[in-house]
């Protein structure tokens, strides 16, 4: 399945390459080169590429390109997926996916993708596992290591790689057993010029971060969990018990991971809760134009709207914005043409505000499509479809755990047309 | 290695070459600030050389670390070939490892070399640890020396038939290595990937059916009797192995069963019949009003297992089931997958970009799949282009007369996109839409022409264009248009459009008399500035004209002419020629010319605007293929349905009979093909006919136990429970009695499943016992239900671990005779112990008892008669069977509670006719029940159980034994014993429980020097341990 992996930086430098099978030259990124530079944005490198002799899936992750190569038929979603799983291990070891942190770990990297995939087929992708087999690096262990001679690598196999259960590892114990759930819900939204709502949806997910000792079996259940129109759900979820009683009855992995991610049923109505005024001209024949842009809150349910920011990709012509806010403070780049107004939070009593003048290129053509503004904003304690966790239960384990839900709404993809 | 190694480097690169030579016996190997010394590479390797053969394992360490660097980089570290081979024997398992990360990359390179290290690989083969054993089988099959061909394939072999599976699937991936290495293989390999899919463990499944795929795709036939199993395996496997097995069964399911589609495909459209319904299957539709479908409960079962799948965190997974109903299910229910799918566009880019082609296909045939969920494709201005213009394609394909106004609305926001590529696309989809919908096709001519007056040139050429091709399927009132659009060509530049307007102009010249010939004219005179494409459509104008007009346009038309004929381009001095011969009547010209009007002024189709996506169905959904819309080497393609389905019977697998079921199950101590053999000589009608109408139960109940529903299981079936009379404890006596039924029925099962349900048993019976087995065991009070429930669920799971990484051994079931034929007069009973926990009752020993008719008449009513059982011996019988025909058998199970003794158990088996005494007297080691457990618990259960507890004595041991595996399969053989991990090689331990009163029993073996063994076995029941330590002691002793 895949061949060979290379990861290339966004100056276009190979700088890791791994082959599961007989060697593929380097050479074959210059297709991949050919592509990036013909789609000009990093964004719009089309995934899938094909040469004479090879195929080239990429995925483009923290300005890093993971760029495999493919024999024969199969799945793109499969090496799509498998991709941004490595990338996703490598952020569990190293806290981050940079290219200076798998520079610095390429041993560490290596034996990871040696272990993740064999002959292009996956075979070991849960974290838990991988961690028995190769320990992440920490200070404390290097030092340990360099003293006492011990290694970084398992010696025996981890027990999840052939339970039942392969995203637990077998011998879990904690002082402070804890449970901690977090419901996050983001709201997708397009307002129309007008401020009705063209599409709104909210999706959520619930992370978990849980630290219990042994095996634990829990079950989660909802107050109204007819709300969650379409779910899908980490492996550990016992799929049956969903579908006759409508709660999440699982073993949990050890650690922080998502338990599920939710769409609310686009038959109930979303509540937006920020409405946004806006003028945005340009003058004809001349290069100016007026900006002006106050932001409010509405159906938030008695919460404040907090950590506010509005980003706006100006057009082309735009050189440079001359703009005063009530509120918060605003920066415009003008390579990238766009403009960011960090508000914070919203008080009902003093509307913030942003308004100003724009400078356009002298000649040229005024720019016929107003920007649309992306808005991103965050509400505690409150999830704005309603959902509401009912209790959570452990089995299988005698001591009491401490059990804490938090939630969280939050501007996903919020874009005001103007 | 840091800067300031770099900085030494940049000032003394040429001094280092210099002194390399005397500088490396002095640097120290540890430490890695040096190494900027040498710059060159041969320096920097003697470097390392030295580092390799120092013995400190630190400094290898660090030379492999860094040669690992290297090879990451892509540089070349081969000529470190010989220095690192040596270490692959290493002691330290992260060299070791480095060291096989080297050679995979080198050993290519360097074959002779590469084969110095066979020898190791081989050793590890058969190395106790399973993870040394299967990284061993990976390293050995991955460096593709071609001479090593026999001794993969020989460790393939051993290792497909592994106890771990973990090995086992390493094996699977070796098959498609050495097939990539040697096709001439194939056949033997074809022989291992058959044995593979008999595999029952989860582990395997995925990546032995990758090996088939790769290796032999068109042996469908290797796939029928292992068909079900994968089905209900399905659900957990792991992630990758579901799209492989999803991808592989969609296409089985092609060939062996018949279109569903076929009863709703009447109410379909008819775009919908072209596609999938050829003339053959249209006669079948006319047939079928006499004989209705009937969907084959297999293709059932894989539409209903496979649909949990859409709620997996996977996006490739629950694209492989959406592909797999987009193909197989009919078409009514195709439509849940639709919800997963949209669930996917909160992905990241790339998966939204596949998945967005997808829809895209599907959304032409069947729109209503995706209609609910128009505005999902809503474009947003941040998304990236290839986004948004799959979007755009979606919306398109989704338009119809209810909607259509909104999209309209929606489109104008897209038009004035910055993104003006996007822009484009949009302007192609208005007039897509305004073609197919033709209440709005004077709206979208209205709104385009306005666009026409846009300020961006690809806006108005995409227009232009797209005008064009509407004003063809109504040229009739659009005169306006067109004057409007020949005024456009004084500024607008982009070739395509310019060339549009002159094709428009010319073929209704006859609308715009006057506007044609004045703009031939001003052609003429750009014409050797123009584009080829626009001189070719100039040249087109001028010939139209000519034919017309020629009055007017005679001069013109002929300069234009002569202008084409010096032309650089060969199409249009081509082009030229043609043209003149054709409508220049001179004496050459022949019967042509008399029809070139006709020939130019035909009146021609108006173009279909269609969608870029339409001749994508031809490939697989989800498909490489699929996406790149080429055909990919290696695509298998999706076979058309059958007319007729192949024989369902294929997939029956022959026998499903209790006995193979359980012993299977059982703590995974068996491999199938002894088994089989076993059974091979008894199959049995019986199951093979009732499979068909119990497929469907099976996979309810099979769903129900992946479902890991014990909790649930336990409550449904407390009402199930009234026809079993000799039951403690009813819920727990139902929930048995189910999962009974779902082994009896269900051919294939995941082993992993059957230990939890064992262990269940194990823990109801500790509980009732005082003691408790072992410390993960231990004591539970069973107060709150729910408590208690998950409580053993967990514990199973525990114990389904342990029983996993404890090595099972196959144990050939032997037979005893209960009745002979001749005594029987023609009825011949034989019984085995099934091994299993009985499902009548906790205490009792599971038996097995097969009846054959051996007689040329019917045998009515067999069943048990008078029972005289010694004091506390309790029996379950089977149910009376009605009849046997001659030569048949028939499996029936019983359960006897033999009080952890040896007693007989007498009774009669009757017939209608006869009756005759018969007696069971079981083995001591059918008694008992493994357990398993760690070796830590192991040591200190034994603590617990010495002095009295304690029995042991001293035996010699055949030489032949004297292995690990030899010995295990013997004391397993013996009695029915768990394996207990061993840390050290020459003791063997094993535990067990009573079965009637749950008391532990711990043997171990001790081997000694001079082949003697000490046989200790702790138990409680000293009676019993005795006993089996008489009956353990030939059994070791002998070949």
């Amino acid at each position: 399945m895949i061949h060979s992996l290379f990861l290339i930086n966004c100056s276009g430098d190979i700088f890791l390459e791994k082959h599961w099978k007989s060697v593929v030259s380097q050479s074959v990124c210059d297709y991949f080169f050919e592509a990036q530079e013909k789609a000009a944005d990093v964004e719009n490198v089309p995934p899938v590429i094909s040469t004479p002799h090879h195929y080239l899936i990429s995925i483009y992750r923290e300005k890093i390109f993971f760029v495999s190569v493919i024999q024969t038929e199969v799945p793109p979603l499969f090496v799509i997926e498998f991709l941004h799983r490595v990338a996703d291990t490598f952020q569990d070891y190293f806290g981050e996916c940079s290219e200076t942190a798998i520079k610095d770990n390429v041993v560490i990297v290596y034996e990871l993708l040696e272990e993740m995939l064999d002959n292009g087929f996956p075979l070991a992708t849960e974290s838990n596992i991988l961690k028995e087999l190769i320990k992440p690096p920490t200070i404390l262990r290097s030092v340990v290591n360099s003293i006492t001679g011990s290694s970084n690598m398992g010696e025996t196999l981890p027990t999840g790689q052939l339970s039942n259960i392969p995203w637990r590892r077998a011998v879990v114990k904690y002082t402070n057993n804890e449970a901690y759930f977090d419901v996050i819900e983001e709201i997708d939204a397009i307002i129309d010029k007008s401020g009705s709502t063209v599409f709104a949806e909210i999706q959520g997910v619930i992370d978990s971060c849980i630290k219990l000792s042994g095996m634990p079996d829990l079950s989660l259940s909802f107050m109204n969990p007819r709300l969650l129109d379409d779910v899908s759900f980490h492996p550990c979820i016992r799929f049956k018990r969903w579908e006759s009683e409508r709660v999440l009855s699982f073993i949990p992995p050890d650690g922080n991971f998502r338990l599920i991610s939710y769409r609310v049923s686009s038959q109930n109505l979303v509540a937006i809760p920020v409405y946004v005024k806006h003028i945005i001209s340009f003058k004809e024949n001349s290069s100016s134009g007026r900006f002006d842009v106050t932001i409010g809150p509405k159906q938030n349910m008695g919460k404040t709207v907090e950590g506010v920011i509005v980003t706006v990709h100006m057009p082309k012509a735009v050189l440079n914005m001359n703009l005063t806010s009530t509120q918060g403070s605003y920066t415009f780049d003008p390579v990238l043409k766009v403009l960011t107004w960090d508000i914070g939070k919203i008080t009902p009593q003093k509307l913030p505000n942003l308004k100003g003048i724009v400078n356009l290129q002298s000649g040229a053509p005024k720019p016929e499509e107003n920007p649309s503004l992306n808005v991103q904003f965050k509400i505690q304690q409150l999830a704005i479809s309603g959902l509401k966790v009912n209790r959570l239960d452990m089995f299988g384990e005698k001591y009491k755990p401490f059990k804490g839900v938090k939630y969280i709404t939050k501007a996903g993809k919020f874009q005001v047309r103007t | 290695m840091s800067a300031s190694s770099l900085g030494y480097n940049e000032q003394g690169g040429e001094a280092a070459t210099e002194q390399g030579q005397e500088a490396t016996p002095t640097t120290a190997p540890s430490v890695p600030a040096a190494f900027g010394l040498f710059s060159s590479d041969t320096k920097k390797n003697e470097d390392l050389k030295q580092m390799l053969e120092s013995n400190k394992d630190s400094a290898k360490l660090d030379a492999m670390k860094r040669i690992v660097g290297m090879i990451a980089k892509g540089k070349n570290a081969s000529e470190l070939f010989p220095a690192v081979v040596k270490n692959v024997a290493s002691k330290n398992i992260e060299i070791k490892k480095l060291v096989y990360v080297y050679l995979m990359r080198y050993a290519e390179e360097q074959q002779d070399l590469a084969l110095l290290s066979i020898s190791t690989f081989q050793r590890a083969l058969k190395d106790p640890n399973q993870l040394i054993r299967a990284s061993a089988l990976r390293v050995l099959s991955s460096i593709r020396v071609p001479i090593i061909v026999p001794i993969m394939m020989l460790a393939i072999k051993e290792a497909s038939a592994d106890l771990s599976p973990y090995v086992r699937k390493n094996a699977a991936h070796a098959i498609q290595k050495l097939y990539s290495l040697d096709p001439e293989q194939k056949e033997m390999l074809i022989e291992v990937i058959e044995k593979l899919l008999k595999d029952k463990s989860t582990l395997v499944a995925g990546s032995v059916v990758m090996a088939f795929e790769e290796v032999c795709p068109d042996r469908i036939d290797l796939i029928h009797k292992n068909y079900r199993k994968l089905c209900n395996l399905l659900v957990d496997v792991e992630e990758w192995g579901q799209v492989v097995i999803i991808h592989m069964l969609t296409r089985y399911a092609r060939t062996q069963f018949v279109s569903p589609w076929k009863e709703d495909g009447v109410l379909e459209e008819d775009n919908e019949k072209d596609f999938y319904e050829s003339d053959e299957e249209q006669k079948e539709k006319d047939q079928k009003v006499k004989k209705p479908y009937a969907m084959d409960p297999d293709h059932r079962l894989l539409i209903r297992n496979t649909k949990p799948l859409l709620q997996s965190r996977n996006a490739a997974v629950v694209m492989a089931v959406a592909q797999l109903y987009w193909h197989l299910a009919p078409k009514s229910e195709a439509g849940i997958v639709s919800k997963s799918l949209v669930r996917l566009l909160r992905s990241n880019r790339e998966v939204q970009y596949i998945v967005l082609q997808n829809i895209a296909t599907m959304s032409i045939q069947r729109k209503g799949m995706f209609e609910p969920y128009l505005k999902s494709f809503y474009v947003r201005s941040t998304d990236p282009t290839m986004i948004k213009t799959s979007k755009l394609e979606i919306l398109t394909n989704l338009a119809n007369e209810a909607n259509i106004s909104t999209l309209l609305r929606e489109f104008q926001t897209y038009v004035k996109s910055q993104d003006k590529q996007f822009a484009a696309a949009t302007i192609q989809a208005i007039g897509r839409c305004a073609t197919n919908i033709s209440e709005v096709t004077d709206t979208c001519l209205n709104g385009l022409v306005c666009l026409l007056s846009n300020r961006d040139e690809i806006v108005v050429a995409e227009s232009v264009v797209v005008i064009k091709k509407l004003l063809q399927t109504q040229p009739a009132h659009h005169g306006e248009i067109i004057k409007h659009m020949a005024k456009l060509l004084d500024t607008i530049t982009v070739p395509v459009a310019r060339a549009s307007i002159l094709w428009l102009i010319g073929e209704y010249c006859e609308r715009v008399p006057k506007i044609a010939p004045d703009v031939l004219r001003k052609m003429a005179k750009s014409f050797t500035n123009e584009d080829d494409l626009v001189k070719l459509q100039i040249l087109n104008l001028g010939a139209k004209l000519y034919l017309t007009n020629s009055k007017q346009t005679k001069l013109l038309t002929q300069y234009i002419l002569n202008l084409g004929k010096y032309d650089q381009s060969y199409d249009i001095r081509d082009r030229t020629r043609f043209i003149r011969q054709l409508i220049v009547p001179n004496e050459k010209s022949g019967a042509l010319s008399k029809y070139a009007k006709k020939i130019f002024l035909a009146q021609k189709p108006a173009p279909l605007l269609e969608s870029p996506f339409k001749d994508r169905d031809r490939f697989q959904l989800g498909t490489l293929s699929h996406t790149l819309n080429t055909k990919a080497i290696g695509y298998l393609e999706l076979s058309n349905w059958p007319e007729v389905a192949p024989d369902p019977s294929v997939r029956n697998v022959e026998v499903i009979e209790l006995g193979k079921e359980w012993s299977v199950a059982l703590g995974k101590a068996k491999k199938e093909k002894p088994t089989e053999k076993f059974y091979s000589d008894s199959e049995e009608e019986e199951s093979a006919s009732t499979t068909d109408t119990e497929s469907e139960s099976t996979s309810e109940s099979e769903k129900e136990k992946n479902g890991k529903e014990e909790g649930s299981s336990m409550e449904n079936s407390e009402s199930s429970s009234e026809e079993l009379s000799d039951s403690e404890s009813e819920s727990k006596e139902g929930s048995a009695k189910k999962k009974f039924k779902t082994t009896e029925e269900s051919d294939s099962d995941d082993t992993e499943k059957k230990t939890k349900m064992i262990s269940k048993k194990r823990e109801s019976s500790g509980s009732s016992d005082s003691e408790s087995s072992s410390t993960e065991e231990s004591s539970s009070d069973s107060e709150s239900e729910s408590d208690s429930e998950s409580d053993a669920e967990s514990r199973k799971h525990k114990n389904a671990i342990a029983s996993k990484v404890s090595s099972p051994i196959f144990v050939p079931m032997k037979t005893h005779e209960l009745l002979h034929r001749m005594s029987g007069k023609g009825l011949a009973a034989h019984y085995h112990f099934s091994r299993q926990p009985c499902i009548y009752g906790n205490q009792m020993v599971s038996v097995q008892v097969t009846l054959t008719n051996t007689t040329d008449q019917k045998l009515e009513n067999i069943h048990v008669g008078e029972r005289k059982l010694p004091a506390g011996m309790k029996m379950h019988v089977f149910n009376p069977i009605e009849f046997l025909e001659p030569e048949e058998s028939i499996t029936v199970s019983m359960g006897i509670d033999f009080c952890d003794s040896t007693q007989t158990a007498s009774f009669q088996l009757c017939t209608k006719e006869d009756h005759f005494n018969v007696n069971i007297q079981p083995p001591v080691g059918e008694l008992l029940l493994p357990v398993t457990m760690s070796e830590k618990d192991f040591k200190t259960e034994q603590g617990m159980l010495t002095g009295m507890n304690e029995t042991s004595t001293t035996i010699t041991v055949a030489p032949q034994n004297s292995t690990r595996l030899v010995l295990l399969e013997k004391v397993v053989k013996a009695a029915n014993l768990g394996v207990v991990p061993s840390g050290q090689d020459n003791i063997h331990r094993f535990s067990a429980k009573t079965v009637h009163s749950g008391s532990l029993m711990l043997v171990t073996v001790e081997l000694k020097e001079g082949s003697t063994a000490q046989l200790i076995i702790n138990t409680e029941k000293t009676v019993i341990g005795s006993i089996l330590l008489r009956e353990l002691k030939p059994v070791l002793s002998q070949g």
